[in-house]
């Protein structure tokens, strides 16, 4: 399970990074977006990977030993809703940007 | 627990929230709520200051959670001396605003507020991941103000600033994970305690946390090489927010203060002042091409640009002695910085406006009504932010090469110094003489914009300027209070002790 996850955290922020560094604005969002998803994975497990525990109390489980770590886990959500806020700005930026220059370029116009 | 400690964050978030439900087309109601609000942060924030000024340290934890477990505000000196000025400098720029600026986009008042909301967030927060949660608000709110005005070199400035700080922000998260993973804690307090004693397998893993998130402050602190988005942005930027902007990168300042100076101080064990290495020799290349940026530069504008990552060459160069009197000196710069550099770009943008075509260009240009009265401030900023005798740029500079005398990098240090002020005085000179001597022999621009007119914004820069004046005139009494500040912001087993005995406090009461 380690493995699985450590590889996909690897490829998201592999491709993330190589998209960021692209011309487009539109490749631009989608290699942000990659990061972000690869860095919420990257928190969660920070956690530690655990399989079937809670991280929220339930009743008759009274060792501490039993739950997940439940602050990774509202760290992502955190994390997701603030990614999920900025994307959206970023996207309308992006639009706006595109309208009035004529160019999906990252600098408003056409490198020669 | 006063409760009054929390107040500077909620205020400016209900403020905005009223802003958007109830005077959303009523601009006049907007700009007196706005005013109203920040004369009451002003306010609240100089009781709070008088709070702190007795050196004890002020914990407050949201809910009464205890304080390794909640979140919590610390008010402190420092956090205090960075609240007042955020609601100074804030007072003038929307006083700024008011007249007329604010009139060329929408929300520029709720943005504004909610700005200020995540500046004194980062300020009094104790908690390192309620640290990225008001970086995020205040990002949020300032990529709104950044295209506030709109217009095609806005936008394309505006995208790239918002892509820089997005992936800063990945950055930050990703140190926050690594940081947690280490430590299992994200409060300063108990991570300072934790940092001390972290396993020796470990202390890789966490110095490469501890460094992926000094990159992230370096990147708010325009540090060199993460200093590239700043000159684009400010000169996009409109005048009152890029004004405003000028205590957003004192925010990196102050939380590379924070985490290397008392987190990761020189008491943490293997992480001991991790971040040392790094400091100076980074802020004297920032500073370095900030004063070339300088000497270079063909606009005005431009010209403040550089000279606001010069100003964070400087100021960082005093941080990274992560000792008493370096931060005394650094903390003297700080103050003055933001007050000298908003002072310098609310003035570019009235003389621009009075030069009609030419606007800011150095080039000549008709002269203009009244141009003595831009010239006197613009002669006075300049030698501010330059760093010449009488003001406070050279007490500041003063304090900082008298506190770097016993370090190794002396001589480096006063080199750079020395060497970018003598060419930010000719940069700076030779702006001053090309804007208010050489007059071309065109007829004078017509005076049409109701914006000429008005005295209340060439006011707000005076008063700007006249803040540095009133620094240097109370420099002792000042920097007498300052050392002070950087005694406490230094003394990182007071800053545990604080935290840790607000845990005793909380169970004795039983919540």
């Amino acid at each position: 399970m380690e493995l699985t996850l450590a590889i996909a955290i690897g490829v998201l922020t592999g491709s993330g990074v190589w998209l960021i560094l692209r011309p487009r604005t539109y490749q631009l969002v989608i290699g942000l977006s990659l990061l972000s998803y690869a860095v919420n994975l990257f928190i969660f497990a920070m956690g530690r990977l655990r399989v079937g525990a809670a991280p929220v109390l339930a009743d008759g489980v009274t060792n501490p030993a039993d739950y997940a770590d439940p602050v990774p886990q509202a760290l992502v959500l955190t994390a997701i809703v603030i990614g999920f806020a900025t994307t959206a700005l970023l996207l309308v930026v992006l639009l706006v940007s595109r309208g009035l220059t004529g160019s999906d370029h990252v600098d408003g116009r056409e490198s020669r | 627990m006063s409760h009054w400690i929390v107040v500077p964050t909620v205020l400016p978030a209900l403020t905005a929230a009223c802003l958007v439900l109830f005077a959303r087309d009523n601009l006049f109601l907007q700009r007196v709520i706005s005013v109203v609000a920040t004369v009451a942060l002003v306010v609240l924030t100089l009781g709070l200051y008088r709070l702190a000024d007795d050196g004890e340290l002020r914990v407050y934890l949201l809910s009464n959670w205890p304080a390794p477990f909640g979140i919590l505000q610390v008010l402190d000196r420092l956090s205090a001396t960075m609240l007042l000025l955020t609601a100074c400098l804030a007072l003038v720029v929307i006083v700024y605003a008011i007249n007329g600026w604010d009139r060329r986009g929408r929300h520029f008042h709720p943005l504004f507020q909610f700005q200020l909301l995540g500046l004194n967030g980062a300020f009094l927060t104790g908690d390192f991941f309620n640290l990225f949660v008001f970086f995020e608000v205040m990002l949020i709110a300032s990529y709104g103000l950044m295209l506030h005005g709109g217009g095609p070199r806005r936008l394309k400035a505006g995208f790239q600033y918002v892509t820089i700080n997005l992936i800063g922000s990945t950055l930050f998260l990703i140190a926050v994970g690594i940081i947690y993973a280490v430590t299992g804690t994200l409060n300063m307090a108990d991570l300072a305690v934790k940092a001390s004693q972290v396993a020796t397998g470990d202390v890789a893993l966490l110095r490469t946390g501890a460094l992926l998130l000094f990159m992230v402050f370096a990147l708010k602190a325009a540090m060199v090489p993460l200093h590239w988005w700043l000159p684009t942005t400010y000169a996009a930027a409109s005048a009152p927010v890029a004004a405003l902007f000028a205590i957003m990168t004192k925010v990196g300042a102050y939380c590379i203060l924070r985490m290397y100076g008392l987190v990761f101080g020189p008491d943490a064990g293997p992480l001991a002042l991790v971040a040392e290495p790094w400091v100076i020799p980074a802020a004297m290349v920032t500073l370095a091409i900030g004063a070339i940026g300088v000497l270079a530069s063909r606009r005005l504008l431009d010209l403040a640009c550089f000279a606001a990552v010069a100003s964070m060459g400087t100021l960082l160069i005093a941080i990274g002695l992560f000792d008493e009197v370096g931060v005394t000196a650094a903390l003297y710069y700080l103050v003055h910085s933001t007050v000298a550099g908003a002072a310098l770009f609310l003035l570019v943008d009235l003389i621009a406006i009075r030069r009609g075509k030419a606007r800011d260009t150095l080039s000549a240009a008709a002269p203009f009504p009244r141009d003595y009265v831009y010239g006197a401030l613009f002669f006075l900023a300049a030698i501010a932010t330059v760093g010449l005798p009488p003001l406070s740029g050279f007490l500041g500079k003063l304090l900082l090469l008298d506190a770097t005398m016993t370090t190794p990098h002396a001589a480096a240090i006063w080199t750079v110094v020395l060497g970018s002020s003598f060419l930010m005085l000719v940069g700076f000179s030779r702006a001053g003489s090309v804007l208010f001597w050489k007059s071309a022999a065109q007829p004078a621009p017509a005076a049409q914009e109701d914006v000429r007119r008005r005295a209340v914004p060439t006011l707000a820069a005076a008063t700007l300027i006249g803040a540095t004046v009133l620094l240097s005139v109370l420099a002792a009494p000042v920097s007498r209070a300052l050392g002070e500040t950087a005694h406490q912001a230094l003394d990182t087993r007071g800053y545990v002790e604080a935290v840790i005995g607000t845990i005793k406090t909380a169970s004795v009461t039983g919540l």
